[in-house]
């Protein structure tokens, strides 16, 4: 169950889009998701498939592995889908009682559930292509003009670099305590909701000790080898910019833009 | 026979690219009463075969029969094959959650619906089996305790729940020395006091040539040897190219005989090894 969770993981690989400097993916990610919400038409949508079965041909992603992805979010993507189908006003298609299905709301959820799940497989991509450190070095690039005004980016990308190390970690460790527990007979998979949260005692419990002892380890360890925050430091690879990044960076601002003017075009 | 599998294959993540064969046609069968070590590199399967034997992983391919029940079948109930079969992770004491040692250990025979005098008799005689004060230390945290008294409170929480078949991965691991002659023989007393069976996983080939009376080797998610202690750990050679090894003393015993010295080389422990040179070095004496 816990192994299905792809969101965050980093897919290794040696294509042009791997090798992209990080900063260069992020803002073309940040541009991917504002033309989403700047369209309102299904027609740019096909252009939004190209780009999305683009990278992930370039990268030689498996299609698989980003289905996967999108498993644990089809419960919200669902959910999405019949409150839009319900709930929109207009020219009534079927009546089932209370509910009542229009043409709007018939075209209004389509529309919304596939945003959903370009926004989502969009953004994997960032993270399939990234490692978590050229992420978060990135994040880090990007966000230190803001430094001047007192925004601790370098703090920020560390809590994020640690924060995405521990993820498979701490699920693994969910993994091996359930599992303990369940040796001892324990039941997380049956009973009504409140019993079931009582059941769950056994399994936080342990699991918050020990991401507390892993904190303080890790905490220790960082200050045995003389951390002292982002003053001063310097890296071992330095983020540079050479001719693709320019080149991609230019041209999917042209391509993001043009998504984003259909919205007054049409 | 207590343990039966029958060409048992389990894969890792099957049809992706991190796809693994963890167990390789694995045939075992286990008698009731056995003491058996398992033996094997990291990553060889071992703690993947162990969580087949009480249904927490189930195969990919093939059968696993415990106490005469089929788990692949839909009429086992996993309740009463998790109280036959008790699995002891490694590291147990990072999954103790309750305020005190009692309710701690009390959770596995409460989830077994056992009423409350059978669930007090069950704590104090696992309490007294681990070696662990039942008066001065029920109402203790157990996150106050040593780390091998920690570790004692979650063995005694496996075997409070009465296992025909008791499967503990590495035990011993990350206590001092002290500490694990300790829980080694309060494992060697549980055996000879509670007739029961025995699985124990472990990298020290001294404790395994200690303790117990069968074992089982894994190499590549294969079983490789199953026999005798003292069969499989004539078995240098084979064992060294796996990456594991004999006991120390054993390899002693192998090189000293090889300087046309004649002693037996199969001892397992020093004291054989002890009574074996004083032996040969009287008749070589008397000669």
């Amino acid at each position: 169950m816990l192994k299905d969770i792809t969101i965050g993981q980093y897919f290794p690989g040696t294509s042009i889009v791997h090798k992209l400097d990080p900063r260069v993916k992020i803002i073309i990610v940040a541009l991917f998701i504002a033309s989403l919400f700047f369209v309102t038409n299904f027609i740019p949508y096909i252009f939004i498939v190209a780009f999305i079965g683009g990278v992930i041909s370039i990268a030689k992603l498996p299609v698989k592995f980003i289905i996967k992805g999108l498993k644990p979010l089809m419960f919200i993507i669902l959910i999405t889908f019949a409150i839009n189908l319900f709930m929109t006003k207009g020219e009534v298609l079927v009546e089932l009682g209370p509910l009542v299905i229009t043409k709007e709301g018939l075209r209004q959820s389509v529309f919304m559930a596939l945003r959903l799940v370009f926004l989502i497989t969009g953004t994997s991509l960032l993270t399939l292509t990234t490692s978590p450190i050229a992420l978060t070095d990135g994040i880090e690039r990007l966000l230190s003009p803001f430094s001047r005004i007192g925004l601790p980016s370098h703090e920020l990308a560390m809590m994020m670099t640690i924060a995405l190390r521990f993820i498979p970690t701490l699920l693994e460790e969910t993994d091996k305590i359930m599992k303990a527990q369940m040796a001892r007979g324990a039941d997380f998979e049956s009973g009504n909701i409140l019993s079931r949260a009582k059941n769950l005692v056994p399994l936080l419990v342990p699991l918050f000790i020990n991401a507390f002892r892993r904190a303080d380890e890790l905490a220790t360890a960082m200050e045995a080898r003389c951390y002292r925050g982002g003053d001063g430091r310097t890296r071992l690879n330095e983020l540079k910019f050479v001719g693709r990044d320019y080149a991609v960076l230019t041209g999917m601002t042209i391509f993001f833009a043009a998504i984003i003017s259909t919205r007054y075009i049409w | 026979m207590i343990i039966e599998l029958k060409d048992v294959d389990y894969i890792y993540n099957p049809g992706t690219p991190f796809e693994k064969k963890a167990l390789d046609k694995i045939n075992l069968q286990v008698e009731e009463g056995e003491f058996i070590g398992l033996i094997g590199h990291t990553g060889s399967g071992k703690s993947t075969l162990v969580q087949h034997l009480n249904g927490l992983m189930k195969p990919t391919k093939g059968s696993i029969i415990i106490d005469g029940e089929d788990l692949s079948s839909k009429d086992t109930k996993m309740k009463s094959v998790r109280q036959k079969v008790g699995l002891v992770f490694q590291y147990p004491e990072h999954q103790l959650f309750e305020e005190t040692i009692y309710k701690d250990i009390a959770f596995g025979p409460k989830n077994l619906g056992l009423s409350d005098e059978e669930v007090d008799k069950r704590v104090r005689d696992a309490m007294e089996l681990v070696g662990l004060e039942f008066e001065e230390l029920k109402e203790r945290s157990p996150f106050e305790l040593s780390g091998g008294q920690k570790r004692r409170v979650a063995i005694a929480g496996v075997i409070a729940m009465k296992p025909k078949v008791l499967i503990l991965d590495e035990p011993t691991a990350g206590l001092d020395p002290k500490g694990r002659d300790d829980i080694l023989d309060e494992i060697r007393k549980i055996y000879d006091k509670e007739n029961i069976t025995i699985i124990l996983v472990s990298h020290s080939m001294e404790d395994i040539a200690r303790l117990v009376n069968r074992i089982f080797v894994m190499h590549k998610g294969k079983v490789a040897l199953d026999g005798p202690t003292r069969e499989v750990f004539s078995k240098t050679d084979e064992l060294e190219e796996m990456g594991l090894g004999v006991p120390q003393i054993t390899k002693f015993m192998k090189a000293f005989k090889g300087r046309g010295n004649k002693v037996k080389d199969d001892v397992l422990t020093i004291e054989e090894a002890k009574e074996e040179i004083l032996n040969y070095l009287r008749s070589k004496k008397d000669a």
